[in-house]
């Protein structure tokens, strides 16, 4: 069982900056080839003043800082046992190269279903870029399958 | 239908994106890419110690193919929010297709918006995602 005092725990900042070979490799794995999220010149050509993050990518954070891997060693949820339930973006405005991103997040919930064989966990972040703008929100159910 | 946010109607389809079979190769490049270092998705010997036959891929990895979907229809600016719903684990060899459909056209946040309503299929017609965007239209 996860222990439920974690509902409300906060994360430490994860602070991403964007970088253009990163989402060069990010497009080439998912086989974007959209000239706007690998050539300077197409973003800029569409109003972008650089290449702009593509919808998923500020996912990266958490992931880059180890904030999540220090989550589930929190929360005792082996990586094996691990597997995304939901995913959700809110966006406010564009990240680009040249932007750095913070992203801070909050466990807003623990629940279990077939009596504690699939447990879940909400956790609501926020990412705000260098000017202390609203980037995005997203929200991440993990599940723990026991 | 190719986007035109004068003339979006509810029943328009978006382009199908077809990806190839998920490989190996792919679940390495999106596990460095994405910062999902997790051994489940790249190394079988994990993966098997983890329960399952054999490494599969990313959740995000088919978020990000359904977010080409919806990019390569209408802008990014456009896009005002994205929920994805991870339904089914994507297997080696899956051979994925990306659909998505105008469901209904709303006011959010005073910007009138499509909702799209967006679903990830393997060949044999097995939802493993099942999601929504939302697309500025003014």
């Amino acid at each position: 069982m996860i222990d439920r005092k974690w509902i409300g725990h906060e994360t430490p900042a994860s602070v991403l900056p964007i970088e253009r070979s990163r989402l060069q490799f990010f497009s080439k794995a998912i086989g974007e080839t959209q000239p706007i999220y690998t050539d300077r010149d197409a973003a800029q050509a569409a109003g972008y003043p650089d290449l702009p993050a593509p919808p998923t990518f500020l996912f990266a954070a958490e992931l880059d800082s180890g904030a999540v891997d220090d989550l589930l060693a929190k929360l005792e949820i082996p990586l094996a046992k691990l597997l995304h339930g939901e995913q959700s973006f809110i966006y406010h405005q564009p990240a680009c190269v040249g932007d750095t991103v913070t992203v801070t997040s909050r466990i807003d919930d623990i629940y279990d279903k077939k009596n504690g064989a699939l447990e879940f966990v909400v956790k609501a972040s926020k990412a705000v870029n260098q000017h202390g703008e609203l980037v995005a929100e997203m929200r991440s159910v993990l599940v723990c399958r026991h | 239908m190719t986007f035109s946010p004068d003339t979006v109607q509810v029943g328009d389809k978006l382009p199908t994106l077809n990806l190839p079979a998920v490989d190996r190769t792919v679940l390495a490049l999106f596990g460095g890419s994405s910062g999902d270092h997790n051994p489940v998705h790249i190394d079988i010997d994990f993966a098997r110690r983890a329960g399952m036959p054999d490494v599969f891929a990313q959740g995000m990895l088919g978020m990000a193919w359904l977010g080409r979907l919806v990019t390569q229809w209408a802008p990014q600016a456009r896009l005002r929010r994205f929920d994805a719903r991870f339904q089914g684990i994507t297997h080696l060899g899956n051979v994925i297709s990306c659909t998505g459909r105008v469901v209904e056209k709303l006011v959010y946040e005073g910007t009138l918006c499509a909702r799209i309503e967006v679903r990830s299929t393997n060949q044999y017609g097995q939802t493993k995602i099942a999601g929504e965007a939302l697309v500025a239209l003014n």
